[in-house]
This record gives C-alpha cells, sequence and structure tokens, in this order.
C-alpha cells in the first residue's frame, strides 16, 4: 500500500514513476526461474488448481532476486505461467509493493495513517527525509542508498510509528531514533 | 494479554493468552499447551456436527461483519462432487487493527488448527491463509508453522493418521487494502487484480476459482479449537445478560492517543468506559479523550459521550451509533484537529479505491480534494454540503464497502465536530496548527 508523492487518488495503480521509462525496455535480463528457483516454483503450482495463482508468489521471486520487477521479468514470469506480458502488467500495476523500477538499496516504508498520523508519524516522515538526504519522497538518495515513501496503514497501529525498511519491520519509530537506525544500514 | 503489557485482572485471554510467549511459537510448545487436541476431536466428529457445536457456540465473524459463523458453513455442502476450499482472510489492513497480526506471530499454530478443524467441517481439503505482504514476520512464522505440522503430518495428505487430506498453505498479498473484502481477496489468490465481485453469486456457491469457498477471518478461525475443547456452552456464557447475540470473548487493538496502546481481550458486553480509562490507561498526561473510532476506521466517529456509554460487543456499538467492526480501536485526544484526521482518512480511501466504481474512483479522490481545502483554510461553507451529497451519491450504490467506508467518517465528523469545520472555514486556517505555532 505505498504511496507515491502525486498520489492523485483516481487509481489504485497511481505509481511512482521516478525513472521508470528508461529502464521500460531493452535492458538484459538474466533469467529467475533456473536451477532452485525453477523448483520453488514448480512445487508452488501443485498448491493451486491453476497456474495463474502462482502469478503474485511468482512476481515477489522476480522481486526478491532482482529488486525490482521489470518489464522483461514480467515477459518471463508470463512465459512460465503461460499468461500473456499484457495480463501480467495488468496484476503488477495493482499492487503497491511490486517495485516497478529501480528503487534505493534501502527501501523505506513509513506508516502516515490516522492513528501514526495522530502519534506524530510525519515528523518521522521528515527526520528520515533529511538524514537519508533523498528530500523529497519517493526521489531515491544521489548515492543510491535510500528511497523514502509514505505508506498507507501497516496494521501495527498500537506501535506507532512502524517503519518497513526492505523486510525489516521496526516498530514505535521516533524522529530521535531515526538517526541510529540509519547508521546501522550500509 | 493486553500485549505489549501486563494481562489486566479483568481481561479474559483465551486467544491472547500465550502473546509474547516465544515456547509457544513451536509444535512443541502448542501441543504442551493443548494444542491439535481440538483438531484430532474434530475429526472423530460428523462435518455437521462441527458446524452444529459453531452455531451453538454463537461465533460471529470478527472480520467486521459480524456474520453467525455457524450459518456461513452451514452453507457448504460436503460430497456435492465439488472442490472446496476454505480462506483465511489474514489481509488485515483497516487502520487501527492490529490483532491478527499477534495471533499469527505468537500462536501460528492456533490459526492453522482453526484453518484445519474449518476446512475439514466444510468439506475441503485445501486452506489458504492470505496475508498481506507487509506482515514479514507474520509470514515467516506462518510458513514455519505450516512446515512443521506438514512435516510431523498434522496436516497433509494424511492428516492425523485419519488418511483425510487436509492441506494448509500460505499466500503472500502484495499491497492492496481492498484485498481484504473477501472477493477481491479470492481474486488476488487466484492471480488477478483485486477488485471486488459482484455478488451474487456468494463465495458458498462460487468463491475462490469458481468452486464453493468459506472466508472467515484469522480471530474467527482461531476460537474454534477452544469452542470444541471447551463446548458452546462455555463460550455462550461470555455474553451480557441481556444480549446473548453476542458471546465470546473479543480482542480489540487499540491505538492512537491513549496511555497503553495494545490488544486486549475482553468478554462480549464490556463496558467501554472501564475499558478505555482502566484497561487502557486513559488519555497520555495533560490531554482529555475528544473521540473515539472503535471498529476501525470505517465505523462512524464516537464522541465521547457516545463511548463512554457504549458496551462492547456488536449490538452494543450500534446502540451508540457505531458499530464493532474489526474492533480496531483509535483513540484522539483533544490536542488533534478532527478536519485533519478525516481528510487524512478520506486519502487512506481514495489511495486504496480500486476504481472500479464510478462512485467511489471519483467520490473518494473529490472529498479528499475538499477535505484537505479545508483543512489547509481554503474551503468555504459549501463545500460542507457538498461533502455530505458526495457521500451520499458513494453510499450503498458501489460493489463493496470501500466507498461507503470513506463517507462515514466524513459525514459523523462533519454532524459532531462541525464547529472544528466552521473554525477552519471562517479563520481561513486551522486553529489547531496556529495554536501549534504560537
Amino acid at each position: 500500500m505505498a504511496m507515491s508523492k502525486e498520489m492523485g487518488g483516481t487509481h489504485a495503480e497511481s505509481h511512482d514513476t521516478h525513472g521508470g521509462a528508461e529502464h521500460a525496455h531493452g535492458e538484459p535480463h538474466e533469467p529467475v526461474f533456473v536451477g532452485e528457483r525453477r523448483k520453488q516454483l514448480d512445487e508452488l503450482l501443485t498448491r493451486y488448481p491453476t497456474k495463474m495463482a502462482v502469478l503474485l508468489p511468482a512476481l515477489w521471486m522476480v522481486q526478491e532476486d532482482r529488486g525490482w520487477v521489470s518489464e522483461a521479468g514480467m515477459a518471463e514470469v508470463a512465459e512460465v505461467l503461460s499468461l500473456t506480458p499484457a495480463y501480467v502488467k495488468g496484476v503488477v500495476t495493482f499492487y503497491t509493493m511490486y517495485h516497478q523500477h529501480p528503487v534505493g538499496k534501502h527501501f523505506i516504508q513509513v506508516c502516515t495513517t490516522s492513528p501514526c498520523n495522530v502519534c506524530g508519524a510525519e515528523d518521522v516522515v521528515h527526520a528520515f527525509l533529511e538524514h537519508t538526504k533523498c528530500g523529497e519522497l519517493g526521489v531515491t538518495s544521489e548515492d543510491g542508498k535510500f528511497t523514502v515513501i509514505e505508506v498507507e496503514c501497516l496494521g501495527a497501529c498500537g506501535f506507532a510509528t512502524p517503519v518497513m525498511i526492505n523486510s525489516d519491520f521496526i516498530e514505535s519509530v521516533t524522529p530521535e531514533k531515526v538517526p541510529d537506525l540509519l547508521s546501522k544500514l550500509t | 494479554m493486553g500485549y505489549p503489557h501486563a494481562p489486566h485482572p479483568r481481561e479474559t485471554t483465551v486467544l491472547s493468552k500465550y502473546f509474547g510467549d516465544r515456547d509457544a511459537i513451536g509444535l512443541d510448545g502448542w501441543r504442551k499447551r493443548g494444542g491439535y487436541v481440538a483438531f484430532e476431536k474434530a475429526l472423530g466428529m460428523t462435518p455437521a456436527e462441527i458446524v452444529g457445536v459453531v452455531k451453538d457456540s454463537g461465533l460471529r465473524g470478527r472480520g467486521g461483519a459480524g456474520f453467525p459463523t455457524g450459518l456461513k458453513w452451514s452453507f457448504m455442502k460436503p460430497g456435492d462432487g465439488k472442490p472446496h476450499y476454505l480462506c483465511c482472510n489474514a489481509d488485515e489492513s483497516e487502520p487501527g487493527t492490529f490483532k491478527d497480526r499477534e495471533i499469527m506471530r505468537w500462536t501460528p499454530h492456533a490459526l492453522i488448527e482453526g484453518c484445519a478443524i474449518g476446512a475439514y467441517a466444510i468439506g475441503a481439503e485445501t486452506a489458504y491463509i492470505y496475508i498481506r505482504g507487509e506482515f514479514t514476520e507474520p509470514l515467516e512464522r506462518m510458513e514455519a508453522a505450516v512446515r512443521e505440522a506438514r512435516a510431523a503430518g498434522v496436516i497433509g495428505p494424511n492428516a492425523m493418521g485419519t488418511g483425510k487430506r487436509v492441506d494448509v498453505w500460505v499466500h503472500k498479498g502484495a499491497g492492496a487494502y481492498i484485498c481484504g473484502e473477501e472477493t477481491a481477496l479470492m481474486n488476488s489468490l487466484e492471480g488477478r487484480r483485486g477488485n471486488p465481485r459482484i455478488k451474487p453469486p456468494f463465495p458458498a456457491v462460487a468463491g475462490v476459482f469458481g468452486q464453493p469457498t468459506t472466508i472467515n477471518n484469522v480471530e474467527t478461525l482461531a476460537a474454534v479449537p477452544h469452542i470444541l475443547n471447551n463446548g458452546a456452552e462455555w463460550y455462550k456464557k461470555m455474553a451480557r445478560a441481556d444480549n446473548p447475540k453476542s458471546t465470546g470473548t473479543k480482542l480489540w487493538s487499540v491505538c492512537g492517543n491513549i496511555a497503553r496502546p495494545g490488544n486486549y481481550e475482553v468478554e462480549m458486553g464490556f463496558p467501554f468506559k472501564d475499558f478505555l480509562y482502566d484497561l487502557c490507561g486513559g488519555p497520555p498526561p495533560g490531554r482529555k479523550f475528544k473521540a473515539v473510532i472503535p471498529g476501525g476506521s470505517s465505523v462512524p466517529i464516537m464522541n465521547m459521550e457516545e463511548a463512554e456509554a457504549a458496551l462492547m460487543d456488536y449490538e452494543g456499538m450500534v446502540a451508540k451509533g457505531s458499530m464493532l467492526g474489526s474492533a480496531g480501536c483509535i483513540v484522539i485526544d483533544d490536542a488533534q484537529c478532527m478536519v485533519k484526521q478525516i481528510a487524512r482518512l478520506a486519502r487512506f480511501y481514495a489511495h486504496e479505491s480500486c476504481a472500479q466504481c464510478t462512485q467511489c474512483r471519483e467520490g473518494t479522490a473529490w472529498a479528499t480534494k475538499i477535505m484537505e481545502r479545508i483543512e489547509a483554510g481554503e474551503g468555504t461553507m459549501a463545500d460542507l454540503d457538498t461533502l455530505l451529497e458526495i457521500g451520499d451519491n458513494m453510499t450503498g450504490k458501489t460493489i463493496c464497502v470501500l466507498s461507503d467506508s470513506c463517507a462515514v467518517p466524513i459525514a459523523s465528523g462533519i454532524q459532531k465536530w462541525r464547529d472544528e469545520f466552521e473554525a477552519h472555514i471562517k479563520g481561513k486556517r486551522c486553529p489547531f496548527r496556529a495554536a501549534a505555532a504560537a
């Protein structure tokens, strides 16, 4: 449920598109579904009555291995699941957690929905933007290390403010804790 | 257990008894605490008998709608020659709600056991637990627990050595509030965009993969083993004497401006005032409560007069103008600007609209724009009427209730805190922000 800066609110798939275009076509794509990954995919296929049901898990594998889901990655997923690339893209664009462009090495999501908002979540966002030198939401820092975005309800409202850094889920973050958190990220 | 706090003596810890107890996470520890005894018992009963006990207990859906669980299960007809499915809704995304997260983190086998019993009772061989993608730790713990239970033969092709197949699988979502809507979840599980489906057909007729399906919330399924172990009568007793329609214990997630946020488990009908002040410790020092959203962000906002007179069950919350919903209780104190917080909620719904229905796609975005304009001191009195009119057009007219959920807090906000809205419009600025800057 990541939010882009220019939310607009008209489409659920209103993704941040910074830097998308130059990566959209023609980049070399190393296949993901070979060896161990292929075995994992084949095992997953036994759990569902349709191949299509493995689409979300397959996209997760692409993102785990490549850091984002490129159009070539979507095409590979389409191929292994007997879908069309257009169909796969339609699904990718619905879900906010799939990155459609490369992001910083540390992808930082700060919850700012009302329960966290009343506990000062906006100050936490500002602290991250300042200390990462990203300056702006959705923009990757010059050294490529950080991208900071606001995210809608992370489902840990009693531990305001929860922050996700890649797959690490950190509870009760305050602006004061931000420099220390960042210093641990290399 | 009031997790992460010590349990309060007035809590009734059934589901939350082992929250915070690391030894309860694994299969051995769970068995020592009575785990999988109920599943074994269930496998010796007929599906109809299990449905009967659950019906008798009065258990109702804990995801928000409060539909009687036994009745829902009875819509499934084992032996109709079709594959049946059980879906467990672990997409917990309703702002203010974080109870299912703790069930999965601390007692993953409780959920697997509930799923296994539920699957058997509805004639399903497969249960899918759909967990939101952001729940990385619950996902890991659930996956590990499923592997453990499978390896031990508790679930799988020969569950508990009975020759019956009961598979339980974890499916990871990818970031979409709407996938907590039951038919959107099914679309998502099938590998589609998470758009809600038009009903009918209802899931019991044509659900996931077009087959008869039952979908239940995490907390609902986790309660089932306790009901089989202790009996329907035991569960039914945990209710108000004058309201047999809400039974059992309920987990309440409490967050926002309150001394002790966390999860609390109380019997149905508990007085809300005692809950807020005694169990949760009242407002932060030097502050007063102003508003409570008792059932997750989609229910009407209560003022304190309503909240302090309310009883914590399905009917008790309705009697005071709101709903129990998912029991995600958001508390707002007198230092907060209601206009700002309602604008923020509107923005949430605008962001999460799947954009399928016009009233929702346009309405949530338009209402957000107006709310943010008022908050910035640029609103007009006519905006208030426009908001209410948009809200009317967003209510009861769409495939799912996301649109309604956006309209509800706006309408109750304008109705109950009109003075704050007018202060923004007449003063051309946010009075709270002005006070903070002074």
